[in-house]
């Protein structure tokens, strides 16, 4: 397998785009990335794009060459990705594995995903297609509520509070709003979220991440010619994946993802890196309580004390690990199939000092990225070269 | 709305309206829902049917207020995992009874209850609830 890195970037701005198309905000993305890289279209060998339900939320299947078609990427392979909301981190892991192969030198990723064309509640039953639909949906579970089920168990079992939780989306609100490519830039208390209305007790609407628009591209090369694409190329030391059971009721407990475990375990161990070594991390935060798991999961705090770590400002910037430093998928916004990709690409600002405003000056940083309720979950180390 | 999709809710009538599962007599394990293969055994599975008694607690549980299209006119509702006494846990609707504390462990019996309708005139999807009894 040869060594992989990032050699361009771009995204288009998160948020309520109603005046732009799926395919204007891919576009932006892309032409940021092939700058970021300094490639002309024709340099691009193949494309991996994610997407989740673009075919329920704007009638589009078929994405995949739609975006080589609009990049002016002309006649290459292009492929659709598609694991719910780890869409983004899993086409990002096959395009890594197409050029750590020999099968392609120079391969783009791109995720898009165009969401306020639809109601709210359209929007959460195409969100819900990432559950089990005959098991879950049916009987009246939706995203928050599954995600709120894992919460109170999690208050159950280890003490975590309302409070704690509410913590994430402040912090994750103040660090977007050093970020212009978020959805949100106003800052959030403690008491606005929880005095905000209730979606699926005990997660409110300030828990859950929103329904945002949104694109990203990273462009993939092999290590040994990245300099002559960038400057500043992000090696990706470790790309690992892992699934489990689809419904949330048959999993072992509801206070882990346990995919998010084995494939953080696979990660580290193919980075030759402990958890402790990570300083900077984007982790799937689509509601508070995930980003409490996560950071359990991943390892950098204890099972339980994810909470408490937040309350204690251990994932703030400045604290023992910077944990979602664009604003995650709560301040940023959640676009699901870009949301993997997106991850990756701030991931690479903060390698090369380029997140205006909300630098770490880290040399490690990771991703994770989870589909549904913890049935996918993939985690990505990068570093600098 | 016409009732499109109608075998996709025809073909669960035996485990929505008698909890209706499977047991691998190869491991002992119990499953609900049903499934063909065994995630113990894999091809060593040797599945049979089995009906669950509809006895359980709760394992955690939530309100809903913001539900899909299909639920929006039920909503709020109790949802929840139930842990059924014979091991496996599902997910279903808690009916509200003003008298009975919800908790996590609460003991719950199987309810049979009316799920969704496809509009009006449409088809009525019925299957699982739970009640708190105790």
């Amino acid at each position: 397998m040869r060594r992989v890195a990032i050699v361009g970037v771009g995204m288009s701005k998160f948020g309520e785009l109603w005046d732009k198309s799926l395919r204007d905000i891919i576009a932006e993305a892309g032409l940021m990335a092939l700058e970021d890289a300094n490639m002309e279209s024709k340099d691009i060998q193949a494309l991996y794009g994610a997407t989740m339900a673009s075919g329920e939320l704007i009638g589009q299947e078929h994405v995949a060459p739609l975006i080589a078609d609009q990049m002016g990427f002309k006649n290459i392979p292009a492929t659709r990705v598609e694991n719910a909301c780890a869409s983004g981190g899993t086409a990002l892991r096959e395009a890594y594995l197409a050029v750590a192969s020999g099968a392609f030198d120079i391969v783009a990723v791109g995720g898009v995903e165009k969401m306020t064309d639809v109601s709210t509640s359209l929007a959460t039953t195409a969100l819900g297609g990432a559950g089990d639909q005959e098991w879950e949906l049916f009987q009246g579970a939706t995203f928050p509520a599954l995600y709120a089920l894992m919460a109170r168990r999690h208050m159950y079992e280890f003490g975590t509070t309302e409070e704690q939780m509410a913590m994430v989306a402040v912090k994750n609100h103040e660090n977007a709003y050093k970020n212009k490519f978020a959805q949100f830039h106003n800052l959030i208390t403690v008491d606005d979220v929880l005095n905000s209305k209730l979606v699926a007790d005990p997660l409110k609407i300030l828990d859950c991440s929103p329904i945002t628009d949104g694109a990203a591209v990273a462009i993939l090369a092999p290590v040994e010619i990245a300099k002559k694409y960038n400057d500043a190329p992000v090696e990706i030391i470790a790309s690992a994946q892992a699934s489990d059971r689809i419904a949330l009721h048959d999993r072992e407990n509801l206070t882990s993802l346990k995919a998010t475990q084995i494939a953080a375990k696979e990660a580290y161990k193919q980075a030759k890196l402990e958890p402790n070594d990570i300083q900077v991390c984007e982790v799937h935060d689509c509601f508070t309580i995930a980003e409490i798991l996560a950071i359990e999961d991943l390892g950098f705090f204890k099972k339980g004390e994810g909470g408490k770590a937040t309350e204690d400002g251990q994932t703030k910037i400045g604290g023992k690990v910077a944990i979602n430093t664009s604003g995650g998928l709560k301040g940023c916004g959640h676009p699901v199939g870009a949301t993997g990709i997106k991850q990756a690409v701030e991931i690479t600002w903060q390698l090369r000092g380029e997140a205006e405003g909300r630098n770490t000056n880290a040399e490690i940083g990771m991703t994770h990225n989870v589909g549904g309720s913890g049935a996918t979950a993939v985690v990505h180390i990068f570093k600098r070269v | 709305m016409e009732s499109d999709g109608l075998a996709l809710k025809w073909r669960r009538i035996p485990n929505r309206y008698r909890l209706l599962g499977s047991h691998c007599e190869n491991c002992g394990a119990n499953f609900f829902p049903p499934r063909k293969i065994c995630p113990n055994c894999g091809r060593k599975t040797k599945m049979v049917e089995k009906t669950f008694s509809g006895y359980g607690k709760i394992y955690s549980f939530t309100v809903v207020r913001t539900p899909t299209e299909e639920h929006k006119e039920n909503a709020p509702y109790i949802l929840a995992i139930v842990q059924l006494d014979e091991g496996p846990k599902l997910t279903a609707q808690i009916i509200k009874d003003n008298n009975k504390e919800i908790k996590i462990g609460s003991r719950v019996k199987l309810a049979f209850r009316r799920i969704t309708e496809d509009g009006k005139e449409g088809l009525i999807h019925y299957g699982y609830k739970f009640q708190v009894i105790k």
